[in-house]
């Protein structure tokens, strides 16, 4: 195939999920509508979905051994699997961060030398910082981590009298925006805030890194925005006036290099 | 315990741009040189596996590693300040080629005007232009014209790939090699561009347009345009990196011993120069006295002006009575000002780029318009830039829109592919109270007192960034986007949210040894057998990437080493 072919026939296979939304005429000038039709259509493509390209994603969890906690404990695990999940919700764009892996992610981070901070600076005293000079708590990431989790937990149930992951949508949404807001105090009076951003920027990272680090399942993260991860190189492409989508490629492409 | 070594006519420490240059000129002129490096060695062979955004850029693979040292940071001259206990506002390189391995590669030439920037300011304006807080701005000590041949060389060796302009000073030559290729997105600015009626070019790059052999008879291939650049080693050898060009001349020579792993913590002194380096082997913790006629410290901004202080070389700035020199002039880079584009109908190739593509425009930098009717002095280039947006960094959504949610998610997908900025990078000029010192508690993990960062945007850097903006305002409407945000306000500096890598300052150059560190050879005045290399020797920082003009002074400071070497003395007369 030459490679203008090989480049049609990715715009041919692009997701059906597109493709149902397009036929659909569910849009108003390319935007997908949201509320009630947007949840509407989110059934009915999730069955559409399944039935063709991304049939698998759904078994992963059984099927791929990558996938297994190093650091949660199970009810940690699904307590982050919830948070993640409304900071990138599942919607007409494709799954949300739970589908995607990123609590597993997460895990494995956490677990690892970034999650005991290991390249950070460490010595001296630890004094309350002014705004303009970065963090300055003393407290390990994956310390941090399990406290916010407990708190989301202590504060669900003194608000609403459940677990978090038992809140509806809306209810999680609250709780977290509290927490983004600084308005819960962790213990040794760390600001939610700080888990948040922590969680926040993990569930990026678990949506988007490549799939090697157990997150971005099946590089769904990626293709709902069209990005074809790591290629070794977009010659043609990059002057190419039309929008080239090419499908996504992990780093274990490059073993061969 | 110490252990001595036999001496040696040149110790280098740190093997960046600047160490890599110094190395391989002195080499080749038959000059036995010893080079330190705290990291490890590198080449091309390491960066195979390098399109992972998550090691290298968010987890700072190739970075210095902080939890040996780092630096303090503070507002004022009369905050307390902290330690920069991971990274945010800058990374520091660590290991063989420096951040030269991880660079952009956009690499730009100084205006005429910055060289002799307090005459021509004075000439143009009066002295009143230039407020009292900003004494420190002062000519280089040298002329552009006298820098031309140095840039010349450092383009040569690097191959840049870049188109000639206008409003810069003369060039005895064109680059190398032909600019990058114009992508729709850079056709966009040039069209706006071109229709405001100023003249765009492409910025010149260290990514090579095409393949090419230096004059020491290093050859690389074509950039591959991979998007895995700024953070990222290039697998191809395509973008100009001490490690695939200078060093490996270096090491042919066969006079280069390089130590990899080997830390410097202290210059020796005996009498009114240095008698060698103090340095840990950080393999196995033993520590070395490297005795040397000359020691060239190469060791980037803030290290320089560390090690200098560390070993009580050169007398120490202090703002309150503006005496002394080593950490003065501490400046950085002014980026507000800047529009972000969105589109609703139109999709770019953004996962492709590379560090340096781009275009700019020159109208706005320097003195080439009349700041007669503006409270600031200097100014910006306008550009935009296309370097591959890799989905962890960059989710671009509209002002307004939460930075989490459905909305954000739904927001940051769609406009993946449609938006670009038009930005600014604007000079940063001396403050008195901008400056570098070591800090009273917080030290390395060897005991030695970290650096301490004492810095905040003045009053220049503000207006300016508000008279920018009403420009890339222009640029955005003229381009024609559905959505603009146009970010208007300077805010406080934080060190852990603005992001610039190019810091300069703290060891200066100029004529004056009360008002300067070095001459223009970057030889200390206080001590005639020390060299001071990299963008600490800039007065002031310009609105442009600091590394071809900090590799154009390593050429230079390279010829005074040798002509040092032989004569001996102080190279300028004060
Ligand atoms: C992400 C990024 C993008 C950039 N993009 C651009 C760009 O597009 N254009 C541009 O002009 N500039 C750019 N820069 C800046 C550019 O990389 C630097 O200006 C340049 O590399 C500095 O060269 P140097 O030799 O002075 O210092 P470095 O490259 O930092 O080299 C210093 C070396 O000294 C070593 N060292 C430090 N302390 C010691 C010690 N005590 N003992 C032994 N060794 C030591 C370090 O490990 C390092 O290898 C960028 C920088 C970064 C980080
Ligand atoms: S963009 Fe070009 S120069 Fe940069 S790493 Fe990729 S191939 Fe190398």
């Amino acid at each position: 195939m030459s490679e203008q072919e090989k480049k049609e026939s990715v715009l041919d296979k692009r997701s059906s999920r597109r493709t149902f939304i397009k036929n659909s005429g569910l849009t108003v000038g390319g935007v997908v509508l949201g509320g009630a039709l947007g949840s509407l259509l989110i059934k009915d493509d999730k069955s559409t979905t399944h039935n063709t390209d991304t049939q698998n994603h759904a078994k992963t969890p059984a099927a791929n051994p990558n996938v297994a906690l190093m650091f949660f404990t199970p009810s940690q695990y699904q307590v982050t699997q919830a948070a993640v999940d409304r900071i990138f919700p599942e919607d007409a764009n494709g799954p949300g961060a739970k589908e995607l892996n990123a609590a597993i992610y997460i895990d494995h981070q956490l677990a690892g030398p970034w999650g005991s901070n290991v390249k950070d600076y460490r010595l001296g005293a630890f004094y309350k910082a002014e705004e303009n000079q970065g963090p300055q708590t003393k407290i390990l990431r994956k310390d941090l981590f399990l406290a916010g989790l407990d708190s989301l937990n202590t504060y669900s149930n003194k608000q609403f009298k459940v677990d978090f992951k038992e809140l509806e949508a809306t209810q999680q949404d609250e709780v977290l925006l509290a927490f983004s807001e600084g308005k819960v105090e962790l213990y040794g009076k760390v600001s939610s805030s700080q888990f948040f951003n922590l969680l926040r920027t993990l569930t990026i990272e678990g949506v988007y890194a490549d799939p090697m680090y157990g997150g971005n399942n099946e590089m769904i993260g990626w293709s709902m925005r069209k990005y074809p991860g790591s290629r070794m190189q977009y010659v043609a492409e990059i002057q190419d006036e039309k929008f080239i989508e090419l499908e996504p490629q992990s780093l274990n492409s490059h073993m061969g290099h | 315990m110490v252990t001595k070594l036999p001496k040696v006519p040149v110790v280098v420490v740190g093997m960046g741009w600047a160490g890599g240059i110094v190395s391989a000129e002195l080499t080749k002129a038959g000059i036995n040189v010893v080079g330190l490096e705290r990291g490890k060695d590198r080449t091309t062979a390491d960066y195979t596996m390098g399109h992972d955004e998550l090691r290298y850029q968010h987890r700072q693979e190739l970075m210095q590693d902080l939890s040996k040292e780092t630096i303090t940071y503070r507002n004022t001259v009369s905050g307390k300040a902290l330690p920069m206990r991971h990274y945010g506002t800058f990374i520091v390189g660590d290991g063989v080629g420096g951040a030269g391995s991880h660079w952009n590669g956009q690499t730009y030439r100084f205006l005429p005007y910055d060289f002799e920037i307090r005459t021509k300011t004075i000439e143009r304006y009066g002295i009143e232009k230039i407020p009292a807080w900003m004494e420190g701005l002062n000519d280089w000590g040298i002329t552009y014209d006298e820098m031309e041949p140095y840039y010349d060389t450092f383009e040569k060796m690097a191959g840049i790939s870049g188109e000639t302009v206008e409003l810069w000073g003369k060039r005895t030559n064109p680059y190398p090699t032909p600019p990058l290729v114009k992508t729709p997105l850079m056709k966009e600015f040039e069209k706006a561009a071109t229709s405001l009626g100023y003249k765009p070019f492409v910025i010149p790059a260290a990514n090579l347009s095409e393949a090419y052999t230096n004059p020491d008879g290093i050859s690389r291939g074509a950039c591959q345009y991979c998007a895995y650049c700024e953070n990222f080693g290039c697998e191809y050898g395509a973008k100009g990196d001490p490690a695939v060009t200078v060093i490996p001349v270096a090491k042919q020579t066969g006079k280069l011993d390089l130590r990899t792993h080997s830390n410097v913590l202290e210059l020796t002194k005996s009498g009114g120069k240095a008698s060698g380096v103090i340095y840990v082997d950080m393999l196995t913790g033993e520590k070395f006295e490297q005795p040397a006629d000359v020691v060239v410290v190469a060791s980037y901004v803030f290290n320089n002006s560390r090690l200098l202080l560390n070993s009580g070389i050169g007398t120490p700035y202090d703002p309150k009575t503006g005496k002394g020199t080593i950490g003065k002039n501490y400046c950085y880079q002014v980026t507000a000002g800047g529009s972000q584009l969105f589109f609703e109908d139109k999709e770019f190739n953004l996962y492709g780029g590379a560090g340096a593509l781009g275009m700019e425009i020159a109208e706005y930098m320097g003195d080439n318009f009349d700041h007669s009717e503006v409270d600031f002095i200097h100014g910006a280039g306008i550009r935009s830039t296309q370097y591959g947006d890799r989905p962890i960094a960059v989710n671009r959504v509209p002002a307004g829109t939460p930075n989490w949610g459905a909305e954000f998610k739904e927001k940051s997908i769609k406009y993946a592919n449609s938006n670009f900025p038009v930005k600014t990078q604007g000079a940063s000029l001396p403050h008195k109270e901008n400056y570098l010192d070591l800090d009273p508690e917080f030290k390395d993990e060897f005991g030695y007192p970290l650096l301490r960062m004492t810095y905040e945007y003045t009053d220049n850097d503000r207006a300016m960034g508000k008279y920018m903006s009403a420009i890339t305002r222009k640029f955005a409407e003229e381009i024609g986007a559905d959505i603009i945000d146009t970010n208007e306000e300077q805010g406080p500096f934080n060190v852990n949210k603005d992001s610039n890598t190019h810091n300069t300052g703290g060891v200066i150059m100029g004529t004056d040894p009360e008002k300067s560190a070095l001459n223009t050879y970057l030889q200390m005045w206080e001590a005639e057998n020390v060299f001071v290399l990299g963008a600490s020797a800039f007065p002031h920082n310009s609105s442009f990437n600091p590394t071809g003009t900090l590799g154009a002074l390593s050429y230079r400071a390279a010829e005074g080493i040798q002509k040092y070497l032989k004569e001996g003395g102080l190279l300028v007369k004060a």
